[in-house]
């Protein structure tokens, strides 16, 4: 589904990736893990479209097309969907208006009919139970004044209503109490099928307790060092990850 | 060229001004001598070089002369959904056969001499209002009595066009009984491209718990010059609200001005500017807190596009005996090309201590990070950008209480920015 070859990207000058290599298949959950500073959120950015990294080297093709050459708007209409560290609070537009919008911009591109507003509603309220998501926080503006772990609901809850095909999940555990990580991961793990995929950006090995990943990788300037099962998050959770820096660094020397 | 600082230039409209209101007049005509028009560095008009730019392209100043108008014209240019009265103006004069008469309300032609006229908007306040007061044929006289509720919108539907002369003088004397409550539109359609000066004064007199909504929309087109000075007293238990949206305009000033008079009085003031091109617009504004327990609010959005220029100066004044005074501004700018200027400057003054005021002015781009977190969302780049942009003008267009004037202008702000929502 999704092949990254030799990935390298760079923030003002400053190159971040140096050289990802990583073949997700449908059906698979990856999980991407390393120190602060290792490029994970950058992986996650490039792959969703961000504007201010430039990838000077390789390749991602994702369902056979050049993700690269894509707009942000078109990758997420060919199924990407990138679930924010970060999600941002715009006042003035509501979040069911602004989810109409992205659905049926998302339906026009597959060739479908928009929705009309019972069909949505419908739909809004069947997917609003997988996050336990009220609707009073819908008919606020996008993610104003929400709290973390709604805001991080807001996410998973918007990834269901568009039904990606690959979903990047950016951190979703940090700041989560146990109540809120557990409905998040509820949310991920029925949404999960043998035809999509995840990749879980994540710091903690916490997360992948509830999203038990296929494929650990390790992230730490900018490479792909090394890539087991889940048990290497286990090792991790446990040792840190200074035992894999000094294994990397002295390497290099 | 004519050369406007040595003050010949109106000196064929004010000598071809008609013979009513003389002493008025007169001393319209006084003030506007000894004020002069406003030299290049002038304050008050720092940013709005309206002088050199009347220099530049007005080159006959004498009036502009009525023209005849259909019913059709009337028809079409009304905006879907408007059910109101319309009172019709022909280059600033005021035309009673083609408008509606309205059960209960006084509605003339300034024709007969209104004492008051000039008391509220003072000709020494601004050199514009004191050439209006000197030189305004035809303007209109509403007064809607005590206790009357007018309830459909009264739209002031202005023509303009200018063929022969090129100076546009309307003038408005409304008053407004104790507990009465009206809605006003305001609206000017240019017919033709001749550039035109328009130099309008409307006053405003507000009787005590009076409500009054006074909706403008600015859409004329960029070949229009305009200054207007828009001043009411708003007595106690009143409100007052004022809304301007501006859409074009070569260049255009606003004076609008707030003298709150009566305990628990209320005076808001809101305003949309989305400009491109190289349109200018200027709102300055001012309030006045005479007395105690008043409340005025404002805020001003916005958008610059091309090169277009906005101007933002308002002015709060809070006299000693205004305690207990709340006071709230606002101005927000979103710029979106490098060429787009914006001035804002908040400027109060507060001469009492117990009191609660606030003011804000911002500057800046649209949000990059918003913008793609809708794309991610798979949001067409111009629609998301339409609807960050639409957003942040919404809380403006929210204080729009007529359904159909709202429309209209979510309609003109939604094809501006490209996409419908």
């Amino acid at each position: 589904m999704l092949t990254i070859k030799n990935l390298h990207a760079s923030v003002d000058g400053t190159p971040i990736l140096r050289g990802i290599n990583l073949e997700v298949k449908a059906g698979e959950v990856h999980a991407i893990m390393g120190p602060n500073g290792s490029g994970k959120s950058t992986l996650a950015s490039v792959l969703a479209g961000r504007e201010e990294y430039e990838v000077t080297e390789g390749e991602v093709i994702f369902q056979g097309k050049d993700l690269l050459d894509m707009a942000p708007e078109d990758r997420a209409r060919e199924g990407v969907f990138l679930a924010f560290q970060y999600p941002v609070e715009i006042p003035g537009v509501s979040s069911t208006n602004f989810l109409r919008t992205a659905l049926n911009q998302v339906r026009e591109y597959r060739g479908q009919e928009p929705l009309d507003a019972v069909k949505f509603l419908s739909l809004m309220k069947e997917k609003m139970k997988l996050v336990e998501i009220d609707q009073k926080l819908l008919s606020r503006s996008l993610n104003e004044g929400f709290s973390g772990g709604e805001k991080k609901r807001n996410e998973i809850f918007q990834m269901a209503m568009l039904e990606p095909t690959l979903s990047i999940l950016d951190e979703t555990d940090s700041g989560l109490d146990i109540d809120a990580l557990r409905i998040v991961s509820n949310g991920v793990n029925q949404l999960k099928s043998d035809k999509n995929a995840t990749i879980v950006v994540t710091h903690y090995q916490r997360l992948l307790d509830y999203i038990v990943p296929d494929y650990v990788h390790v992230l730490y300037k900018g490479r792909i060092v090394k890539s087991g099962t889940k048990e290497l998050a286990l090792e991790l959770e446990e040792k840190g990850y200074d035992w894999i820096k000094e294994e990397v660094d002295s390497a290099a020397v | 060229m004519s050369t406007l600082t040595t003050q010949d230039t109106f000196e064929a409209l004010l000598e071809s001004a008609p013979q009513n209101f003389s002493e008025l007049r007169a001393a319209g005509k006084a003030i506007y001598h000894s004020l002069g028009l406003p030299a290049a560095k002038e304050e008050e008009y720092k940013f709005t070089a309206i002088t050199k730019k009347l220099e530049k392209t007005i080159s006959d100043f004498r009036a502009a002369s009525p023209f005849s108008i259909s019913e059709n014209q009337i028809k079409e240019s009304l905006f879907k959904g408007f059910d109101g009265h319309v009172l019709v103006f022909s280059n600033g004069k005021f035309l009673p056969e083609l408008s509606q008469s309205i059960e209960g309300i006084e509605i003339s032609t300034l024709d007969i001499e209104v004492a008051e006229v000039g008391s509220i908007a003072k000709a020494e306040k601004d050199v514009f209002a004191a050439l209006n007061q000197a030189s305004f044929a035809g303007g209109i006289s509403i007064k809607v009595p005590k206790k009357v509720q007018v309830e459909k919108p009264i739209l002031l539907l202005s023509f303009n066009q200018a063929n022969e002369g090129q100076v546009i003088i309307p003038r408005y004397w409304i008053e407004v009984g104790d507990f009465a409550e009206v809605t006003f539109m305001d609206q000017s359609i240019a017919l033709g491209e001749s550039p035109y000066f328009v130099n309008k004064v409307v006053e405003v007199k507000g009787g005590i718990n009076s409500q009054i909504n006074y909706f403008r929309l600015q859409d004329e087109g960029n070949q229009v010059l305009e200054v207007s000075n828009i001043e009411t007293d708003v007595q106690a238990d009143a409100r007052f609200t004022s809304v301007n949206i501006s859409v074009s305009g070569d260049m255009v000033r606003n004076n609008l001005s707030l003298n709150l008079l009566g305990s628990n009085c209320e005076g808001n003031m809101y305003g949309i500017y989305l400009l491109n091109g190289k349109s200018h617009v200027d709102n300055h504004t001012n309030v006045d807190h005479t007395i105690p327990h008043a409340e005025s609010n404002e805020l001003y959005k916005g958008i610059f596009d091309g090169q277009s220029r906005g101007v933002f100066n308002g002015k709060i004044f809070v006299r000693q005996d205004a305690q207990k005074t709340n006071a709230f501004q606002q101005n927000n700018n979103v710029l979106l090309s490098e060429d787009a200027i914006v001035n804002t400057k908040p400027q109060l003054e507060i001469w009492a201590d117990d009191v609660k005021c606030s003011h804000g002015c911002t500057v800046g781009q649209l949000d990059e990070e918003a913008l793609f977190y809708l794309q991610a969302r798979g949001i067409d780049k111009t629609l998301a950008k339409g609807l960050l942009l639409y957003a942040f003008v919404g809380e403006v267009l929210e204080k729009i209480e007529d359904e159909s004037f709202k429309n209209h202008v979510v309609e003109l702000i939604q094809k501006r920015l490209g996409s419908k929502f």
